[in-house]
């Protein structure tokens, strides 16, 4: 149950985490300077965005979630059903940036939610 | 280590907004084909992002097994914990491999398209599995191998789709 709840945070919080940043970046505007201190000037105007800020505390979240579910857990369990970021991905994609999901990519993420199904079965 | 993340994602977002022809496949598009270096390095960074995540993930699941199997995870016992975590080796050598992924990821999103290098996220899971099988000695049944294949090849079904379906405001 305990692993349930990490995993669960792992996966919400870094997928939300990244829909967040996602979402401050299409706020701070394209990027068409690639050059060091035009991509610093770009990560100081992010940084005013205040989903950038809920977006890292998001992932740092997901990150010491991560350390804590793999303290019990084997790695070799934990990554693979970490793969369900792609299905929250989608989803958060769809619901929260509109973006358009194809066929096929829900496709990929029903393939992947019935690949973790078995992973989970198959520790027992 | 977090702010290197995110610096992956800002970039990686960046890419996105600025790249529309994102989708192409990179084996398609004419600027490999005239260019055989690119190809290797390419591969190089590929093998790299393969290896390092993998070995990553490996490191910070050996550092926490001996961190925290063994003590509770009340919030009192958290500020010992966190300093066990931090003397670990294992996982400071998982967060410089994980390191090394990132600046090969962000290295090789500046000429790779998203959807060519993406893919390569869904081999990364089935070596992480052989590093836990082999190095770590973690049993895995038979049902659960089946299901790293089948994430895997989700992974690889959504990889291939086309990254960028947004207009660009």
């Amino acid at each position: 149950m305990r692993e349930a709840l990490l995993l669960f945070f792992v996966v919400v919080s870094g997928t939300g985490g990244e829909i967040c940043v996602t979402r401050a970046m299409k706020r701070v505007g394209e990027v068409t300077d690639f050059r060091p201190l035009a991509v610093a000037r770009v990560i100081l105007r992010a940084l005013k965005v205040p989903w950038m800020w809920i977006g890292v505390g998001m992932m740092a979240l997901a990150f010491f979630s991560l350390l804590a579910v793999l303290s019990i857990e084997n790695v070799s369990f934990v990554v693979p059903v970490t793969a369900l970021n792609y299905a929250a991905g989608a989803l958060g994609g769809k619901f929260f940036l509109g973006e358009r999901v194809t066929p096929r990519r829900w496709a990929g993420v029903l393939i992947v939610c019935v690949g973790v199904t078995l992973v989970w079965l198959g520790k027992r | 280590m977090l702010a290197l993340a995110c610096f992956v994602e800002l970039q990686r977002c960046a890419r996105r907004q600025t790249k529309p022809a994102i989708c192409t496949p990179l084996w398609r598009s004419r600027r490999m084909s005239s260019s055989p270096g690119l190809h290797f390095k390419t591969y190089c960074m590929l093998l790299i992002m393969v290896i390092f995540a993998p070995l990553g993930n490996v490191m910070l699941g050996k550092g926490m097994k001996s961190v925290g199997s063994a003590v509770s995870w009340a919030p009192s016992e958290l500020p010992h914990i966190i300093s066990l975590v931090l003397k670990s080796g294992f996982v400071w050598l998982g967060v410089a491999s994980l390191l090394t992924f990132f600046v090969a990821y962000m290295l090789i999103l500046s000429w790779a398209d998203f959807s060519y290098v993406q893919p390569a996220s869904s081999i990364a899971l089935l070596v992480v599995a052989l590093l836990g099988y082999f190095y770590l000695g973690e049993r895995i049944s038979p049902l659960h191998w089946a299901g790293i294949v089948v994430i895997c090849l989700g992974v690889f079904v959504v990889g291939n789709t086309p990254p960028r379906t947004t207009e660009v405001r």
